[in-house]
């Protein structure tokens, strides 16, 4: 067990990470002041006039703010998060929408994806589990299926339904279905003798015993397989929103580059990142419902 | 009961295996495990087997509970061949079985609501906590069976058993996982079970004290493969039997050294009068390693 002590040491050292990490951000990238040393009257009249460079109140030139180049420093992209999160409900346009409406989109997305691969990878799980000929035919067929990107399925899932909405949703399920899919076979292939004797000793039917005896014993081996497919929908979930131009945070990345503007980039990547981490925090709590201590 | 008609009988029952891979030169090469054991057992009865690893006890226990087949014979339970496993038989693990995902109350409950579909939830708890209350695990019901100690788990496993109240109940070696000194006060809990219920019992143990302290009959088995019944010894040291009285009954240290002396001269041929040519020395040792059992431990004395 942790001490406080430990915690604290821990908290900040995370601090003091992220200080420094900005810190260096900020360095790199700093824009040097401009220097007209070297630089002939032809010259400078010519990076005005691209505006490169402005005249400041002093009538000295400077850098144009305005036409930045290179890296953005944080404060560029604090000052686009706090312009982002001001209207984040807000729509400008049919391709400008909110953040909280683009996070929405893609949790939505994701979900929905999410859910169905579960509920046919945990069915498809289960009948190959207790079934070794069923295993056995299956499994080239899984391994075969298995490595595939889930992005590779895009275009015959966009040619088949016609409808990129939906063709999201189901690079999304491609991406969480085969980790499940294994896991649950393995962990129903794997059940203790002991626990279906006594299923058979109560003369439980099929149903009774899947559900209070294969299911549970199988948990832990399926909650595994759905953290591992939890994990590639949310990675598939930004290029599928690339490719397709649909409307979320990974999509958002992309406007931005669109749009040449870098703050929105990063503001678009560390968004995806908080999505993750939220909707994982998420599953955790709601995995923890069903699990139990192990003999 | 008819006379004659025993309520549990071992009918001339056989197990012949299937040489695994690798272990036989010649094909569909098969061992017998056991052969030919007939045993009669009457309703209320407690009767123990005991037998060196590979004798095939446990599998015997198997084939009673329903998971296992004979090769030959068969087991009659009340007049019924047994062919699968059903309610009317009910085993206590070696291993516990207890289900890690369920508190130590709902592993008994289920039981008694598989045994007894159409009783309402009032009926299927009171009865529950009456076995849970009867071994002694009264403040335990909604701990994780991961929680529990070895001696605790088995306490849950014989109250699931006995809460069923099956015609036979089959303990398969329940104290070899549990340590000496708790051992003994779940020994003794089975015996007041076992006398308010007077179940009828089959057990199998490497035990020779527990043998004694709990049966009324054991059978001998002479060691694996092609084992075969030897001999069946009445236990008549009356009842109740504590473990501290029997340490100075005579008959218990009498009985204790027969059927030591059996189990260390090696079990290797019947003491009965009944003639059958002792089994092939030589292919007794040469397939001792085949042995379909995990059960590792000698005899505990």
């Amino acid at each position: 067990m942790m001490t406080f002590r430990d915690k604290l040491r821990a908290v900040l050292l995370s601090i003091v990470i992220f200080v420094v990490g900005v810190f260096v951000w900020h360095v790199a990238t700093l824009r040097p002041s401009f220097n007209p040393k070297g630089l002939s009257e032809d010259e400078l009249m010519t990076m005005e006039f691209n505006g490169d460079i402005i005249r400041d109140e002093n009538d000295q030139y400077v850098y144009n703010p305005e036409k930045m180049r290179g890296i953005p420093g944080p404060m560029a992209v604090v000052d686009k998060i706090g312009e982002e999160l001001r209207h984040p409900f807000h729509k400008n346009g049919t391709n400008d929408h909110g953040i909280g409406l683009l996070i929405f989109y893609t949790v939505k997305r994701f979900i929905a994806g999410f859910l169905a691969a579960s509920v046919v990878a945990i069915c498809l799980g289960v009948l190959i589990g207790l079934s070794k000929p069923l295993y056995m035919a299956l499994n080239p067929f899984i391994q075969v299926l298995k490595p595939i990107s889930p992005l590779a399925w895009m275009p015959l899932l966009l040619y088949s339904v016609k409808d990129p909405v939906w063709t999201a949703i189901l690079v999304v399920f491609m991406a969480a279905l085969w980790p499940t899919v294994a896991n649950t076979a393995f962990g129903v292939s794997a059940i203790r003798k002991d626990y279906m004797q006594v299923a058979a000793l109560l003369e439980m039917g099929y149903f009774r015993r899947l559900f209070m005896v294969v299911l549970p014993a199988a948990a832990p081996a399926i909650i595994a397989g759905l953290r591992i497919s939890f994990g590639s929908a949310l990675v598939a979930v930004v290029p599928a929103e690339m490719l397709l131009g649909e409307l979320g945070v990974g999509y958002l990345s992309w406007i931005e580059w669109n749009n040449l503007d870098i703050s929105g980039v990063i503001f678009a990547i560390i968004m995806v990142g908080i999505v993750g981490v939220v909707l994982d925090t998420a599953f955790m709590k709601l995995a923890k419902v069903v699990s139990y201590p192990e003999t | 009961m008819e006379p004659g008609v025993s309520f549990l009988h071992i009918d001339h029952v056989s197990k012949t295996f299937p040489m695994l891979h690798g272990e036989s030169k010649r094909k569909n090469e098969t061992f017998t495990v056991f052969k030919n054991v007939d045993l009669q057992i009457e309703a209320g009865q407690f009767v123990t087997m005991i037998g060196h690893s590979g004798c095939g006890k446990s599998t015997l226990l198997n084939i009673i509970a329903g998971f296992d087949q004979p090769t030959t014979g068969g087991v009659i339970l009340d007049g019924k061949l047994i062919e699968r496993p059903g309610l009317d038989r009910m085993v206590v693990f070696q291993s516990f079985a207890l289900m890690p995902w369920l508190s130590a109350f709902s592993n008994v409950r289920v039981a008694v609501q598989a045994a007894h579909p159409l009783w309402d939830k009032q009926k299927v708890r009171a009865w529950t906590q009456k076995y849970f209350d009867m071994m002694n695990l009264h403040g335990a019901e909604k701990k994780w069976p991961a929680f529990l100690s070895g001696g605790m788990r088995q306490r849950v496993g014989l109250a699931r058993a006995f809460a069923v109240e099956p015609k036979v109940l089959l303990l398969d070696e329940p104290f070899a996982q549990i340590d000496a000194l708790t051992r003994g006060s779940i020994q003794e809990e089975l015996v007041r079970m076992w006398t308010a219920t007077r179940n009828t019992v089959f057990m199998v143990t490497h035990d020779v004290d527990e043998a004694i302290l709990l049966s009324d009959r054991i059978a001998l088995m002479t060691n694996g493969p092609e084992a075969e019944l030897a001999e069946v010894i009445d236990v008549n040291i009356p009842r109740p039997r504590t473990r501290e009285a029997l340490i100075d009954s005579p008959e218990y240290v009498s009985l204790r050294a027969q059927i030591l002396r059996f189990l260390v001269k090696g079990a290797k041929h019947r003491t009965s009068t009944v003639e059958v040519p002792p089994p092939d020395e030589a292919a007794t040792d040469e397939a001792m390693s085949h042995e379909p059992e995990e059960d590792d431990a000698g005899v505990a004395a």
